[in-house]
C-alpha cells in the first residue's frame, strides 16, 4: 500500500473544510480524465464524505480491511467517484492513480466495486442493495461482538426502491443501533427532479416510523454534520440512526450549480480549468 | 483473472491518443462511419400512439436514457413516470393490461431480468398480459461492469412460459418491431439499442416479421446465424473474409422465442458447412444453446457447430471496444475465429 504523495504531517493538520476543498479537486480532477459524468454528486457530497473520513469512522488508511474498521458502504455505485476523491485524500488510494479513472485495466472503474478498490466495501450500481448488506453487515458485527458501526451511503433515488424500505423496516424491527444511514437528497436522479420523479417527502417522518433515530441537516454545513454526526454515534437508544442531508448539486462550483439536469454532466473541455479555477478561488 | 485491488497496478506508458476511457451510458454505439438514425424505438412508439389510444408508456426513472422520451413528450398524458421501482413497474404495467390498456415499459436489462424478474413472472407472463417490455444496455453494450451488463437476460426469459423475445439489429429492425409487438397480444420482452442506432438492414431490403429469421446473405464455407448487434458484426466479417475468397453467410434471428426451427434446420441442414451462432450474450442459455437443441432434437447436423458469444463469468469494467475485443465479439475477433475455424 503506497500512501499518498503528500507529506502526511503537513495535512494532519486540515480543518475539515479544507479537506473537503480537497476532495472537491480530486474529484473535479477524476471528472476531467472522462471529460463528463457524476461530478455535481460528488461536488455535492464532498463535505459529508469529508466529515466522515476525518471526523466520524474509526478506520486506519494503511490497512483499509482491518477487522476494528467502521464499515462505510457506498451503495450508489455511480458515486464511486467521490468516494475515490475521499480515499485519495484519507490516503487509502495513491493521488497518482486519479488520471486512471474510468479507464481500462484502472482500479477506479466508473461504477464502484469490492473487487477493483481498497477501501470500497460492496459493489454499488444496482440501486437499492446497499441498506440491505448493511443490515446484514451489522447484524454480523453484533455477532461477532464487535464495536464498530456500519454506515452506509444512499440515495433520493433510491429511495424509491421498496428494496430500502424492506431494509429499512429490518433495521428497526432488529434495533441496530450500530447501523448508521446516510442519505444524500440532492433532488436529482436520472429523469429529473427527485421529488417530481416519486414524492417521498416528508422522509424524517417516515424513517422515524419506522424506528429509525432520524436528523436531517443541511449537506454542505460541516459543522451541522459534525454534530450530527456526533449524535448518530452518541445515541443511547437501541435504534438505526439516519442523518437526510440536504446537498446542492455541483457545490462550489456556481457556473455548475447552475446547470438543470446534471445528473450525467457534460462539461466542455475548456470549462474544467475554469472549474479548478473557481474552486481555487474558494479555498477555505 | 484481475490482480488483487491491493496491489498497484503497473503503470504502462498511456498509449498514443491516451488509455480508453469507460464509454458512457449515453454514448451510442455506433461506430464513427456508421449510418445512423435518433432514437427509433421511441419515435416509432410515439407515432404509433397516435391511431393507438390504449398504449400508454411506463419508466422507472429511465425514460432519457430509454429514448421514451421522446413518446413522453408527444403524449405526456399517457406517460408514467413510476421513479426507481423496476418491481413496482411491472406491477402497474400488469395493472394497466388489465384494465385494457397496452403498456410499453422501460428499462435496463439487467434491472427487469433481475430485480424485476418475479413480478414479470407472475404479475405479467403467467397471465399472459399484453405488456411489451423494451430494456436499454443487452448484453455487453456498457462499460460499467457486471450491474450495468445484461449479459444473461436473454437465458432468464427463455425459462418463462407465454415469454416473446426479440433482440433486434439496428434502427431500420427497432422501428418495425416496435410495431409488430403492439400486433401481437401477449407479454414480449425486447432488447433495444439506443440513442443514435445504426442503420444496417435496410441496405438488405430486409423486413422485421415476428417469429421470422431471416438468411440476409448466403455463404459456402460458413453460415453465422446471429442475432441482435451481432447480426452487424457478422455482416462486417462476412464482408472482410469475402475478401480473402472465403464464402460467408447470415442469417438474422431476431425473434428468439419462438425460434424459427424451420429456417434454422434449412440453413443448417446445407452440408459441408461451418455453422456459427453469434449472439451477445453469456454463453450459456442464449440462442446458442436454443439452436444446437433445435438442431440435435430434429437429427440435423452441421459439419460442424461453433458459439461467438459471451464467457460464463461476470465482465471486467472499461470502454466497450476493448471489452468487445477481449471477450471475442467484435468484427476484427469474428473474422478471426472464422478464419481458425475453418482452417
Ligand atoms: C436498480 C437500478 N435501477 C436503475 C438504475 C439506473 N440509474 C442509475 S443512477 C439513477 C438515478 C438514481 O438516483 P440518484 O442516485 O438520486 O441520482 P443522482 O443524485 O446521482 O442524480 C438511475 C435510475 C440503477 N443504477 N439501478
Ligand atoms: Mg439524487
Amino acid at each position: 500500500m503506497t500512501p499518498n504523495d503528500d507529506p502526511g504531517a503537513a495535512r494532519a493538520n486540515l480543518s475539515l473544510a479544507e479537506r473537503a476543498w480537497r476532495i472537491r479537486r480530486h474529484a473535479l480532477r477524476m471528472g476531467e480524465v472522462q471529460g463528463q459524468g457524476y461530478i455535481a454528486q460528488a461536488l455535492g457530497i464532498s463535505d459529508v464524505l469529508a466529515v466522515s473520513y476525518f471526523h466520524a469512522l474509526n478506520h486506519r488508511p494503511e490497512d483499509p480491511a482491518w477487522e476494528g474498521r467502521d464499515r462505510f458502504l457506498l451503495s450508489i455505485g455511480h458515486y464511486a467517484i467521490a468516494l475515490y476523491a475521499a480515499l485519495i485524500e484519507a490516503g487509502v488510494l495513491p493521488e497518482d492513480e486519479l488520471d486512471s479513472y474510468g479507464s481500462d485495466d484502472s482500479r477506479l472503474p466508473m461504477s464502484g466495486m469490492a473487487a477493483y478498490t481498497p477501501g470500497m466495501e460492496i459493489t454499488g450500481g444496482s440501486l437499492g442493495q446497499g441498506l440491505s448488506v448493511a443490515v446484514g453487515m451489522a447484524l454480523g458485527l453484533k455477532r461477532k461482538r464487535s464495536r464498530s458501526f456500519v454506515y452506509t451511503l444512499f440515495s433520493d433515488g433510491e429511495l424509491d426502491e421498496g428494496s430500502v424500505w424492506e431494509a429499512a423496516m429490518s433495521a428497526g424491527s432488529w434495533k441496530l443501533d450500530n447501523l448508521i444511514g446516510i442519505v444524500d437528497v440532492n433532488n436529482m436522479q436520472a429523469d429529473g427532479p427527485s421529488r417530481g420523479v416519486l414524492n417521498f417527502e416528508p422522509l424524517l417522518p417516515k424513517f422515524e416510523a419506522f424506528g429509525w433515530h432520524a436528523q436531517r441537516v443541511d449537506g454542505n454545513d460541516i459543522e451541522a454534520l459534525v454534530a450530527a454526526f456526533d449524535a448518530a454515534r452518541n445515541l443511547d437508544e437501541p435504534r438505526p440512526r439516519i442523518i437526510i442531508c440536504d446537498t446542492k448539486m455541483a457545490k462550489g462550483v456556481p457556473f455548475l450549480e447552475a446547470r438543470e439536469r446534471n445528473h450525467f454532466l457534460r462539461v466542455e473541455p475548456d470549462e474544467w480549468a475554469q472549474a479548478l479555477d473557481v474552486l481555487e478561488a474558494g479555498r477555505p | 483473472m484481475r490482480r488483487s485491488k491491493y496491489e498497484r497496478p503497473v503503470r504502462e506508458p498511456a498509449p498514443e491518443g491516451g488509455r480508453a476511457k469507460t464509454s458512457a451510458m449515453i454514448a451510442s454505439i455506433a461506430g464513427p462511419d456508421q449510418r445512423t438514425k435518433p432514437a427509433p424505438f421511441g419515435e416509432a412508439l410515439a407515432t404509433l400512439a397516435q391511431s393507438r389510444p390504449q398504449i400508454v408508456g411506463m419508466t422507472a426513472d429511465l425514460s432519457k436514457y430509454t429514448d421514451l422520451h421522446v413518446f413522453a413528450k408527444a403524449h405526456p398524458d399517457r406517460f408514467y413516470q413510476m421513479g426507481m421501482a423496476e418491481q413496482l413497474l411491472m406491477g402497474a404495467a400488469a395493472g394497466m393490461a388489465r384494465e385494457g390498456f397496452q403498456p410499453f415499459v422501460t428499462t435496463y436489462a439487467v434491472f427487469a431480468s433481475r430485480r424485476a424478474y418475479d413480478f414479470i413472472c407472475m404479475a405479467i407472463a403467467e397471465e399472459n398480459l399484453d405488456v411489451k417490455i423494451v430494456c436499454a444496455l443487452p448484453g455487453l453494450t456498457t462499460g460499467y461492469g457486471p450491474s450495468h451488463q445484461a449479459t444473461e437476460d436473454l437465458a432468464i426469459f427463455r425459462g418463462l412460459p407465454n415469454m416473446t423475445i426479440i433482440d433486434p439489429c439496428d434502427a431500420h429492425e427497432i422501428e418495425q418491431a416496435t410495431v409488430a409487438i403492439a400486433d401481437h397480444p401477449g407479454p414480449v420482452y425486447m432488447r433495444l439499442l439506443r440513442g443514435h442506432v445504426p442503420l444496417v438492414l435496410d441496405e438488405y431490403g430486409y423486413r422485421f416479421e415476428l417469429g421470422k429469421a431471416k438468411v440476409l446473405r448466403d455463404g459456402r464455407d460458413c453460415m453465422i446465424v446471429s442475432t441482435g448487434l451481432m447480426t452487424m458484426g457478422a455482416l462486417e466479417a462476412a464482408t472482410l473474409l469475402a475478401r480473402d475468397g472465403v464464402d460467408v453467410g447470415v442469417t438474422h434471428v431476431p425473434t428468439i422465442k419462438p425460434l424459427d426451427e424451420a429456417t434454422l434446420l434449412e440453413v443448417a441442414g446445407r452440408t459441408g458447412r461451418l455453422m456459427v451462432v453469434a449472439e451477445n450474450h453469456t454463453i450459456v442459455g442464449g440462442l446458442g444453446e436454443a439452436v444446437a437443441g433445435v438442431l440435435l432434437r430434429a437429427g440435423v447436423i452441421p459439419a460442424a457447430f461453433k458459439q461467438i458469444a459471451l464467457p460464463d463469468a461476470f465482465l471486467d469494467a472499461g470502454a466497450l471496444p476493448t471489452l468487445h475485443d477481449r471477450y471475442g465479439i467484435s468484427t476484427p475477433k469474428v473474422v478471426e475465429r472464422v478464419r481458425g475455424w475453418l482452417g
